[in-house]
């Protein structure tokens, strides 16, 4: 019996120059390039968010008239809108409002998709039918018809784009979550904790959840993505986020569209910072499938 | 076949019935008064009526079950829902009329991206871990990620400011003039068309891949059939049937995305509708649109679900 633990210990103990994450980030440099690369964008994406107050060298609603609509130069890197507001610092502080919205939403999302599909996978019988009834017609719903239809009767506004984000794809996500569960229920671990009468709260803590975690922080991370399109696409249409809040999505819409034919830059940094952005969490979330979770390769 | 159809048809029932309760209780159950936001001083037409009329008119007025049924029942045996608070038209009627315009855009897309991403799906598997295959996967992850409103912007304003040319924006009715219309739908269409043609791509590529490894279609090469025939004929049809799937998921995300492409094009569809619905906060034709939408992407299911049976013979008397 020691000879066991020391083996155990020993292995552990093995493990640890290049265990955990930083194993993980080395398969992640070598195995997958391009995931790597997305990964480097996102965390930088991440950086000019938190510190958007810091980086910006003007302030996002920092009006200018004798600025207005000048071309990117030294003093204005990408250009000024019509009320001569810097469009870096707009677009820093969008990356700010994304971020805070992104990882929100996703994890507000993600804790929906966790919630629901454990209890209906593991549960199954009569509640997974109805559950997964209600996910059915809940999915047959276009996800920006509900966010219109929610945000007009809400009103439009930080928390409830959040909210309504994290339950518009908590709901839908639940779905690869019950998926995950399914197949984790029947193993033998989960037969021998219901026979030793472990109650169900600690049996989907402690013995279902950290077993389904790998799909689970794959759809975290395509999530964050998904949100920040999403957002931007309900603020384009003027029901996210009010102005004067700089979102991306908000500043290729309303009053400053048709300044873009005077100042076609306004048009291109916006949407290039969402591109940019959604494309490198895609591509990180597609590596962190591939290397996490192989069942999950090639659906979406 | 036909104890498939009936088990599909009754299948329907228990989803229409959520559905109805999802639009229902999204607009009524949510925190935050309806009739609030009407009487808020920057909206349109709301001093016109007061708080009173507009229950009565909403139906508000009423416990919630008794709601919910008179909504049902209207719609079920009467074919109605309701009348628009402003305008005082049919919301059936007037959803009737821009369905159709919206059906097409759909149509349209669908046809944009099962073009072009299934036969780039075949040759970047044809191809697998090729320069070719490379950079068309590449241009399919980037696809997904540039939304569908920031193209449409630039392709309003660039033309423009190069060579004093944008599209236009005033709608002509099929009816009117087909090929001026269909040529006003094709910008939009592209657009919306080709997020979709990525994931058709995508999968058709994997389905392809899984497809090829198979010893039937090993059997067909070795017994001498040319190359193109068993890509065409062995392993392109066994790897479509996933993609039919493909369209009715992507269904919903179609529609949503049409009503970014009307806001954007001024083409009066649903989704325009919706916007204008929103803006006047006009909840019967909010609640309508909303509604149809949803019925109209179950249908589109069970017709895909139907067509499944029809392809996969396997599927028909299971």
């Amino acid at each position: 019996m020691v000879a066991v633990a020391d083996t155990v210990r020993t292995a552990r103990r093995q493990r640890t120059p290049l265990s955990g994450p930083l194993r993980f980030m080395a398969r992640l440099f070598r195995d997958k390039p391009l995931g790597a690369f997305g990964f480097v964008v996102c965390l930088l994406f991440l950086f000019c968010g938190i510190f958007a107050d810091v980086l910006a060298p003007y302030g996002f609603n920092q009006i200018s008239p004798i600025n207005r609509l000048k071309p990117p130069s030294e003093k204005f890197w990408l250009g000024t809108d019509n009320l001569g507001r810097d469009m870096l610092s707009r677009c820093l502080y969008g990356a700010q409002l994304s971020v805070i919205i992104g990882l929100s939403a996703a994890a507000l999302a993600t804790v929906v998709s966790v919630f629901i599909g454990i209890v209906s996978g593991y549960l199954g019988g009569k509640i997974d039918m109805l559950l997964q009834r209600f996910v059915d017609a809940w999915m047959s719903f276009p996800d920006l018809i509900i966010l219109i239809v929610v945000v007009s009767v809400v009103g439009p506004g930080m928390g409830p784009v959040i909210v309504i984000l994290g339950l518009l794809y908590g709901i839908g996500g639940s779905r690869i979550v019950r998926g995950a569960v399914l197949s984790v229920r029947e193993n033998a671990y989960v037969h021998a904790a219901q026979s030793t009468g472990a109650s169900l709260p600690r049996i989907l803590w402690r013995h279902i959840l950290p077993n389904v975690m790998a799909p689970v922080i794959v759809l975290f991370t395509t999530r964050v993505g998904a949100v920040i399109l999403a957002e931007s696409g309900l603020a384009f249409l003027g029901l996210g986020v009010p102005p004067p809040a700089p979102t991306w999505g908000g500043m290729l819409s309303g009053s400053g569209r048709s300044f873009m034919y005077m100042a076609p830059w306004l048009a291109l940094a916006p949407g290039l910072c969402i591109t940019i952005v959604v494309y490198a969490i895609n591509v990180f979330g597609d590596a962190l499938r591939d290397l996490l979770d192989p069942r999950m390769r090639g659906s979406r | 076949m036909q104890a498939y159809i009936i088990r599909r048809l009754l299948a329907l029932i228990p989803t229409l019935i959520f559905a109805s309760l999802i639009v229902f209780i999204t607009v009524r159950l949510i925190p935050g008064d309806v009739i609030d936001l009407m009487l808020s001083s920057n909206d349109i037409g709301a001093d016109k009526k007061s708080r009173e009329q507009l229950e009565a008119a909403l139906g508000l007025d009423q416990p919630m079950v008794t709601q919910y049924f008179r909504w049902v029942g209207a719609i079920v045996f009467e074919g109605s829902l309701g009348q628009s608070l402003w305008q005082s038209t049919s919301v059936m009627q007037e959803i009737l009329h821009r369905l159709p315009i919206t059906f097409e855009l759909g149509i349209m897309a669908l046809l944009v991206a099962l073009l072009a991403g299934i036969p780039i799906g075949v040759y970047s598997a044809v191809r697998q871990d090729t320069m070719g295959d490379y950079v068309t996967r590449s241009l399919a992850i980037l696809a997904l990620a540039v939304p569908g409103f920031w193209i449409g912007t630039l392709i309003m304003v660039f033309p423009s400011i190069w060579w004093g040319w944008s599209p236009e924006v005033s709608y002509t009715p099929f009816r009117e003039n087909p090929l001026q219309n269909l040529g006003q739908m094709a910008i939009p269409a592209l657009i919306l068309g080709l997020a979709f043609s990525a994931v058709t791509m995508r999968l058709t590529r994997t389905m392809m891949l899984e497809v090829m490894r198979q010893d039937y279609i090993r059997t067909a090469l070795a017994k001498g059939l040319a190359t193109r025939t068993t890509i065409l004929r062995h392993a392109l049809r066994n790897a479509l049937i996933p993609v039919v799937t493909l369209v009715g998921l992507q269904a919903p995300v179609l529609v949503g995305g049409a009503v970014i492409m009307e806001q954007i094009f001024v083409i009066p569809g649903m989704g325009l509708l919706l916007l204008e619905a929103v803006s006047q906060r006009d909840y019967p034709i909010i609640t309508g649109v909303f509604l149809i939408v949803g019925v109209v992407v179950v249908l589109i299911n069970l017709l895909v679900d139907l067509s499944y049976g029809l392809l996969d013979p396997k599927v028909r008397y299971r």
